[in-house]
């Protein structure tokens, strides 16, 4: 099964931890893709920029709608995510146990909708 | 992986029971519906779990179990029964669910390979496994108690699917419509198909983490039952009957210090329940329990798993709280409980699972062992932090402190606190009864 795994990270915390410790967060983010692409388990992730280079995008009776933002309220802001393939939720789990990004925010994990018809890669 | 003691006697009276009916063959129809029947109720969660396995699917299964179950009242009465019960209602019950699969891919095609799957996968013999088959009731369990499901699913889904329970039985237990607790097991068996949540025995390093859920899911049960958290009764006995027969069920597969200690925590606080409540209905404090009426069997089998719970590496808080339960236990009356041990057992509580509630719990210990003004020191120590204020018993526990001080407005205005707080209804009684004494 497909799962993304959705990383919220505590922007805060991180700050506090200091950029030594956000350097060897990302070392050992990329670590764990290594791992789990030896494993055949990786199907991609990435880091995203800050939520402040965010736009969105909305189209409304034909009209589109380009606006800054969303700036959430929330303490934790979606940072980064991962798409790995495993047998079952106990394995996404220790996955994104794994993640470094947890020790501070969360990771949210949702199984993938197989929808038929996409192109494959 | 896991010891499992005592899986082998079940196996040898099975087979006992089996030849006995085979070689009977003056054995009536009557007799053999009747074995199936009691079959139904000793083994129809066992050949569940392991449907589940076979089959992967929730309702597969559960159909299956039933069609298994037809088909012996159909056959065992003229065939007569067969040597491996067990066995043969798991090859009976996979061949029915496969077969039903492969007439309905007349109308989804997909149906059809799945049964294909289901029949490579499976062969007709793997059921009945003897290994296998025990880690089954396991694997079940931990299914039900995943932590990606909401608490209140875990715990419809472990009575409906691990205790057999009906819906019905669990919703009225619960306090809810069967309408809402038929949802809430739909959604779970949704969730554990969609999510992927594996039937499988967590890995060793995921062990503790995951036995800690299935303990709080069997606790939960357990509470409900005897202290129930709203209604008319006190408690509802049914409930933590079936959480004590899931404690010996747990303990027979998984003999870890904590799960001793909670089967011993929920013996121990049984043995009291016949004293717990008088003749009408209203709550009788621990100190002021008969304890004549105290179940002594449940006590004694208590403390022996405390003793050997105690006797492990590491000394989780199940295993406290049931040495606490049982330094109460072996007390005469109240006045002779060793209280020192008592607080001493809090302290150790406190550590392992700093809270409030143990710290109240351990503030009456003091109360009983330093006298009321050290209690209330400590009670108003918690409230002082802001904790528990929205707590019923930190102020009934803070009236009864005042109420022995002779500060009887603190106690008035205490009790009446915890009145407004307190949603159930002999506990409201029981408050309404102090707070009428003190007039």
């Amino acid at each position: 099964m497909r799962y993304m795994l959705l990383c919220y990270d505590n922007e805060q915390a991180w700050k506090q931890a200091g950029a030594a410790a956000l350097e060897d967060g990302m070392k050992e983010a990329i670590a764990l893709t290594h791992d789990l692409d030896a494993k055949g388990q990786y199907v991609a992730a990435a880091p995203l920029q800050p939520p402040n280079t965010a736009v969105s995008v909305r189209v409304r009776n034909g009209k589109q709608s380009v606006t800054d933002g969303p700036f959430a309220e929330t303490r934790e802001v979606l940072g980064g995510y991962y798409i790995v393939d495993v047998a079952n939720l106990d394995e996404a789990i220790q996955i994104a146990e794994r993640h470094p990004g947890a020790r501070y925010g969360a990771v949210e994990i949702r199984p993938i909708l197989e929808l038929p018809g996409l192109p494959k890669k | 992986m896991v010891n499992r003691p005592g899986h082998r006697p079940q196996l040898q009276f099975l087979s006992r029971l089996a030849k006995r009916w085979t070689m009977s063959t003056s054995a009536s129809a009557i007799d053999v519906r009747s074995a199936v029947g009691e079959f139904y109720r000793t083994e129809s969660r066992r050949v569940f779990a392991t449907l589940v396995r076979l089959l992967g699917d929730f309702d597969l299964a559960e159909e299956a179990v039933h069609d298994a179950f037809a088909a012996a009242l159909k056959q065992w009465p003229t065939e007569g029964v067969p040597e491996n019960p067990r066995a043969w209602l798991v090859s009976a019950g996979r061949f029915k669910a496969i077969d039903g699969m492969r007439r309905r891919a007349r109308f989804d095609a997909s149906l059809g390979e799945l049964a294909e799957r289901i029949e490579a996968r499976t062969s007709a013999s793997g059921g009945a496994d003897l290994d296998l088959v025990e880690d089954d009731r396991l694997r079940l369990i931990f299914t039900c108690c995943h932590p990606a499901l909401a608490p209140e699913h875990q715990v419809a889904l472990t009575l409906r699917e691990v205790c057999g329970l009906t819906t019905e039985a669990i919703a009225s237990a619960f306090l809810v419509t069967p309408a809402t607790l038929a949802q809430r097991i739909v959604r779970a068996k949704a969730k554990i198909r969609d999510a992927g949540i594996p039937y499988q025995v967590p890995s060793r390093e995921e062990l503790p983490d995951r036995i800690e859920t299935v303990l709080q899911v069997v606790y939960l049960v357990f509470n409900e039952g005897y202290s129930a958290s709203s209604g008319d009764a006190l408690t509802r006995p049914d409930l933590s009957r079936e959480a004590i027969r899931l404690g010996r069920l747990l303990l027979e597969l998984l003999p870890e210090s904590e799960v001793i200690g909670l089967l011993a925590l929920m013996l121990l606080h049984e043995s009291r329940r016949a004293a717990r409540t008088s003749a009408t209905g209203e709550i009788v404090l621990l100190d002021d329990q008969d304890r004549s009426l105290w179940n002594r069997e449940q006590i004694a089998e208590g403390e022996s798993l405390v003793e050997r719970a105690m006797a492990s590496a590491d000394v989780g808080p199940y295993v406290i709280q049931a040495a606490i339960a049982a330094v109460h236990a072996s007390a005469e009356n109240a006045k002779a409980t060793d209280w020192a041990q008592i607080v001493s057992l809090y302290d150790l509580l406190t550590r392992v699972v700093p809270s409030p509630v143990v710290e109240l719990n351990r503030a009456v210990a003091v109360a009983m062992r330093d006298g009321p003004t050290a209690g209330l020191s400590a009670i108003d120590a918690i409230l002082d932090r802001g904790e528990l204020v929205d707590y019923h018993l930190a102020h009934a526990a803070r009236a009864d402190l005042c109420r022995r001080l002779g500060r009887t407005a603190d106690a008035r205005n205490a009790y009446k606190q915890a009145l407004s707080l307190a949603r159930q209804e002999p506990e409201r009684r029981f408050l309404e009864g102090r707070l009428a004494e003190l007039a």
